[in-house]
């Protein structure tokens, strides 16, 4: 374990000139080691999931990015940038090469081929298991480099290592969570390592590789835009403080023009990259970067009289043009209907926003606000040292330590805005931690070694100076004491308290990987619940292979990956009115629900369904969400009609528009005839924990074809239309039109 | 008009041929005749086991060497073995004596009979008799009727098959006797005499039957038995000289009974086991060699929890379940791997090439295999495999990449269809092996890291930067 003491190491040059060279050549090696050792750990305590579980990709979009990576291996790059995947958003299928971030795919794409070419037979599936720990290591070593820039190699090696387990970052990166955040932590912090680095050496060099590390962070994520606007920020405050130079010109100018122009080669930014008001900021401080550098030219040459009368020309002159400008862009982005925000923008910016608008993103649990409890559990500690973090960068303020602080206060706000942002925050905070740490023992320890020498030195000659510049020199005795407890509370509270909740919550906390789901019996043994792998792999080997599959979004990317069916909507949120007509089908009566199902070509219905096992996260539980949405839409479905009293129930009090819902079929269908629940009674539910309301009922329009062994997924295959039978009332049931016409005619809406 | 009159012509030709032809063979065939024939048909499984014991005489004037067997072209597709012994001696002192069987033509054959011929150890001088058993499996010989079942409903079949041996000579007297798996026989032909008496139908006795005889039989019956069929088996044997055997085993298995008709409903099936599926299956037993070890069982998309391992010194016993249930006409697909100690399995002969003893069928009890498929991956720079298989199967060669190869290990592919448990006989592969190849790769590994030092060390002490600092 890399623990601060041995962090210290690094930065101890006080000592004659020829040991000098060869500590530093030591304290070199040991930097090394112990940096080693980190991507180690940050390597092995992601591999839990593994080790618990199995080599298996978790959750939800992972497996698209998963079959994505498959793609890719498969068929090459070009046929991956061409790619129109049908088997999802039937019947409108989705253009995967230019929607997706690439950066992720493509990188794991990369490693698979250079490992294959070298005859190492890796699946693509093992490639993609193992990305993010690898990309986790990396991570820890581009915060070395970050906080060796601000900081020097001690505040490093700490933050390295409390980035290598800090559970917020572990949550989103253990084995198997091959998601886009996965290598875009790595991608943000080393662009903002490479943009330290150029402000502080003011290299070209480093300016372009900022540029391309800025370009494979816009491969990687939508959080991109973080960047291009942190950096403006910092560049603008760096000019607003007097803090211009020609390195901050370099380290911004080049990141600006490149960047947008590598930007734009995404398919999925594309045009984004000028027209979409999240990179407004950069061009604006990119303008006014220019000004100011104009300003100072002049200023060079010319004589401060002639400068001031210049400055007043300029400026009146360029009032009028800016306000002319100003108010012509204003009134560009303001006719367009969000400002030209996207959805996701708009909630950081207003949190309130998604909840009154955009039901679908406020649905989602990872967007929801954190609460306080959960900044504990994801950066523990840290929250703590954080604040003792900012005081150290500002003894001594400078270019780079400023744009750390800009960095934490922006990611506390938005960590605070939207709980999977927590993510941003979780290197910010790592990187402060480190420096309060390394700061605190700097100050202790040469507070320890001065006073030494000062009792040594003390009869030659008083040094006033080197007092005045040390003014952190504390008593002895203090700080002898401040660092023994400092150590002890390292010991301690860092070690068994991070390392423990670290390794406990890597463990325990986020290594499940969703799709299995273990429980311990009474008598120690292990049960396991592979029900969703037990009906994707049904429907995958049973169905034909183009049936399209209906189920709520959660679980399009996985019945496309794993079930390789074709699905209505997916987890890819980007058709609010499709979702809508699901919703709006699993919460109308069963006939109304299969002429809209029939309408769409599906064949198979999946609901997942909790109330045997007692698993929460079930269609029941969410379905007030598909009520919502479906409303959103079509204004039919009205959330009252599935509430008792504001109350949300499935018991007996519940209203007959629930109890007749499909998806309250679909979900209790003959669950009231299961034998193992003689204690509880019959048709009792053990998630919502009562007697469900309404029994014995028949389904006219669907049939069972699969229910798991844990009734945690069933799957119902739409009845064939009846024949129709001569002399009889016709029954409207071709189409939505049809059904339509027939309402004109006076005959009872099916919507209705 | 003169094409069609040229054609007539020479189907008469044809015609006369055949007949001289059919002349002079069944005279010759005629010189066996079958004093007594029993036959006994067991239904119990998906697999017909036929066990025939012929006592034959010669009535010519030459010593037979051989003795033909025949076949129905219903059941000639279905065969997936044919075994013959001679049996001597009475009935506790009996010993037997493997005889080989090979398949052959026979021109008077009825048309799409399949023939084989049995070479007699000893050649039959006339009025001699002796005593041949033949046993035979015929897989996929059961058609389920009706073709397709609701969930509570037993699963009933058809079998068809000949109330008299379908035989090239003539026999003089021959009983059948078909047991079936339970006592619930719906309908059966009844050639008279026949008799039914529990679980047995009783075909016989005939007397004095001319050859080639044939009197098609119905019987249909109730079999719940599973019909695992294994549709395709690859089964990878990778030998690696550090020690280690892996075996790796691509199943896609398939419910080749009647198929579920309607739906699947899990009350059903959890509530009433006996009465609901009766004829799905929901777990199947492989039975590996003993010292197995990392044993894993996992498809597509992931490992399958529900196995159980049972080791002992002598055998071990995987009991795999796969995800679902398998109704009738459900299909799963699913990948077994083990690894085995190398010295169990592979020996040296003696003009120093090593050889593989291997077994050679599917280790999954029970089932049939449409399609057996064993790669074995010999390590590289291994020359001049060569199988020694007991049956005819199909062989050729493939090259394989694996862990940092440069050249390829050579694979020794061999195919065969319509496998049945009776085929899990030992093979052999023979090659030869220079020890001096299993360096290649550490010593590759090493020299890398080396190189990648030098480098470093070179990159170090060079200055390669244009301006003199």
């Amino acid at each position: 374990m890399a623990s601060p003491e041995s962090a210290v190491n690094g930065p101890t040059m006080t000592a004659g000139a020829a040991s000098k060279s060869l500590r530093n050549a030591f304290g070199g090696v040991i930097a090394f080691i112990i940096l080693v050792l980190i991507g180690v750990l940050a390597f092995s305590i992601r591999l839990f999931s593994v080790i618990k579980y199995e080599s298996v990709i978790h959750e939800f979009d992972p497996y698209f990015n998963y079959r994505v990576t498959q793609f890719l291996s498969k068929n090459g790059i070009y046929d991956f940038w061409n790619w129109f995947d049908d088997r999802t958003w039937y019947p409108l299928g989705r253009v995967i090469g230019g929607t997706v971030y690439p950066g992720l795919t493509l990188t794991a794409g990369t490693i698979w081929k250079v490992v294959n070419s070298l005859n190492i037979p890796l699946s693509v599936e093992t490639v993609c298991v193992f990305t993010a720990p690898i990309f986790s290591a990396f991570a820890s070593w581009a915060a070395y480099l970050l906080t060796k820039e601000v900081k020097g190699p001690g505040a490093g090696l700490t933050a390295a290592a409390l980035l290598a387990m800090v559970p917020s970052y572990i949550s989103r990166s253990v084995a198997g969570s091959y998601d886009n955040e996965a290598v875009a932590i790595f991608a943000l912090v080393f662009t903002f390592y490479l943009y330290i680095k150029t402000l502080n050496t003011g290299s070209l060099f480093y300016a372009t590789l900022n540029a391309l590390a800025y370009f494979y962070m816009v491969c990687s994520w939508g959080g991109y835009t973080f960047i291009i606007n942190l950096i403006p920020m910092h560049v603008l405050l760096c000019i607003v403080t007097g803090r211009y130079s020609s390195r901050l010109y370099i380290a911004y100018a080049p990141l600006v023009v490149l960047g947008t122009l590598l930007a734009s080669l995404v398919p999925v930014v594309g045009f984004n990259a000028v027209l979409t008001s999240e990179h407004f900021a950069s061009f604006l401080v990119f303008i006014i970067i220019h000004v100011v550098a104009l300003a100072y030219y002049i200023k060079g040459i010319l004589s401060p009289k002639m400068f001031k009368v210049a400055v007043t020309l300029v400026v009146s002159a360029g009032l009028a043009v800016c306000c002319a400008v100003i108010a012509i862009l204003i009134a560009v982005v303001a006719s367009s209907p969000t400002k030209g925000w996207s959805g996701r923008s708009l909630t950081l910016l207003d949190p309130t926003y998604a909840s009154k608008y955009i039901p679908i993103i406020a649905s989602v649990s990872e967007h929801q606000p954190p609460t306080w409890p959960s900044y504990f559990m994801d950066i523990n500690v840290l929250a703590f040292l954080v604040p003792a973090g900012i005081i150290a960068c500002f003894m001594p303020l400078t270019d780079s330590s400023s744009f750390v602080i800009l960095y934490i206060v922006t990611s506390v706000y938005f960590s605070g805005v939207m709980v999977r942002l927590m993510l941003v925050l979780a290197p910010a905070a790592c990187i402060l931690s480190g420096i309060a740490l390394s700061e605190a023992f700097n100050v202790l320890t040469r507070s320890i070694k001065n006073r030494k020498k000062e009792k040594e030195n003390v009869e030659k000659k008083p040094t006033p100076s080197k007092t005045e510049k040390r003014l952190l020199v504390l008593p002895l005795e203090a700080s002898v004491i401040a660092v023994l407890l400092l150590v002890l509370l390292g010991a301690f509270y860092v070690v068994f308290s991070v390392q423990v909740h670290c390794v406990w919550a890597a463990a325990e906390a986020y290594s499940a990987p969703s799709i299995v789901l273990t429980s311990h019996s009474n008598d120690g043994g292990l049960h396991v619940f592979d029900d969703f792998r037990e009906a994707y792999s049904w429907l995958s080997h049973n169905t034909d292979v183009d049936d399209k599959v209906a189920s709520w979004w959660d679980y399009g990317y996985q019945t496309t990956a794993m079930a390789n069916r074709t699905v209505l909507v997916d987890n890819n949120t980007w058709n609010n009115t499709h979702i809508a007509t699901v919703g709006t089908a699993m919460s109308s009566p069963e006939k109304q629900a299969w002429e809209i199902f029939h309408s769409l070509d599906v064949k198979y219905v999946l609901v997942v369904f909790g109330g045997v096992v007692g698993y929460p996260s079930d269609d029941i539980n969410k379905f007030l969400w598909m009520v919502r949405i479906g409303g959103g839409v079509f204004p039919h479905i009205k959330e009252p009609d599935y509430l008792r009293d504001g109350q949300y129930r499935i018991d007996a009090q519940a209203t007959p528009t629930m109890l007749n819902c499909l998806m309250y079929k679909l979900s209790y269908f003959r669950s009231d005839f299961i034998p193992i629940h003689k204690t509880d009674g019959k048709g009792f539910d053990r998630v919502r924990r009562t007697e469900i309301g309404k029994k014995h009922f028949k389904l006219t329009h669907f049939e069972e074809v699969f229910t798991t062994h844990h009734w945690m997924v069933r799957i119902y295959k739409l009845k064939p239309q009846r024949n129709r039978i001569r002399g009889k009332t016709k029954k409207s049931k071709s189409s939505r039109s049809v059904s339509s016409k027939r309402d004109v005619r006076g005959k009872r809406n099916p919507w209705h | 008009m003169e094409a069609s009159l040229r054609a007539q012509r020479t189907a008469a030709l044809l015609i006369f041929a055949f007949l001289s032809l059919l002349a002079v063979s069944s005279s010759a065939a005629q010189e066996i005749q079958i004093l007594n024939a029993e036959r006994r048909i067991d239904l119990s499984s998906q697999i017909a086991i036929v066990f025939l014991t012929l006592k034959v005489e010669n009535t010519g004037k030459a010593a037979a060497s051989e003795v033909l067997l025949s076949f129905p072209p219903t059941e000639a597709d279905h065969l997936a073995e044919v075994k013959a012994q001679a049996a001597s001696g009475k009935k506790r002192k009996k010993t037997h004596v493997p005889l080989d069987v090979k398949p052959t033509d026979v021109p008077d054959a009825p048309k799409g009979a399949k023939c084989f011929r049995i070479a007699l150890l000893n050649p039959l001088s006339p009025g001699e008799t002796s005593t041949i058993e033949v046993l035979y499996m015929l897989t996929h010989s059961m058609e389920p009727f009706p073709a397709e079942i609701s969930q509570s409903e037993p699963q009933l079949v058809y079998y068809r098959d000949s109330a008299y041996i379908l035989s090239p000579y003539r026999i003089k007297q021959q009983t059948t006797f078909i047991k079936t798996p339970s006592t619930n026989v719906l309908s059966f032909s009844r050639v008279e005499p026949t008799n039914r008496a529990g679980m047995e139908l009783k075909y016989g006795p005939y007397e004095d039957r001319p050859a080639y005889s044939f009197s098609p039989v119905l019987v249909h019956f109730e079999n719940n038995n599973p019909f695992a069929v294994v549709e395709e088996l690859v089964r990878e044997v990778e030998i690696s000289h550090w020690g280690n055997l892996q075996i790796t085993e691509h199943y896609t298995l398939a419910h080749g009974g009647a198929k579920l008709k309607g739906v699947f409903s899990r009350v059903d099936y959890q509530s009433r086991p006996g009465a609901s599926g009766v004829s799905s299956f929901k777990n199947l037993l492989a039975r590996l060699p003993a010292r197995v070890h990392s044993v894993y069982y996992r498809d597509e998309i992931g490992n399958i929890s529900s196995s159980r391992l049972r080791t002992d010194s002598r055998k071990s016993e995987l009991e795999i379940e796969p995800r679902y249930p398998l109704f009738g006409g459900w299909k799963s697909t699913f990948v077994i791997g083990y690894g085995l100690p190398l010295e169990d399995f592979l020996f040296e002969s003696t003009d120093g090439k090593r050889y593989l003893n291997f077994t050679f069928g599917c280790p999954l009890s029970g089932t049939v295999v449409d399609k057996l498929t064993v790669k074995v991956v010999l390590p590289e720079g291994s020359k001049d495999p060569s199988a020694v298989v007991p049956f005819p199967v199909e062989q050729h060669m493939e090259t394989k990449y694996s862990y940092l190869d440069v050249v390829g290990r050579p694979v020794l592919v061999l195919e065969k269809k319509n496998v049945v448990p009776e085929h899990n006989t030992l093979f052999q592969v023979y090659y030869s092996f220079n020890p001096v190849f299993m360096l290649a790769e550490p010593l590759m590994l090493v020299s890398t890291v080396f190189f990648l030092f030098a480098a470093c060390v070179a990159y170090l002490h060079i200055d390669v930067s244009i301006r003199k600092r």
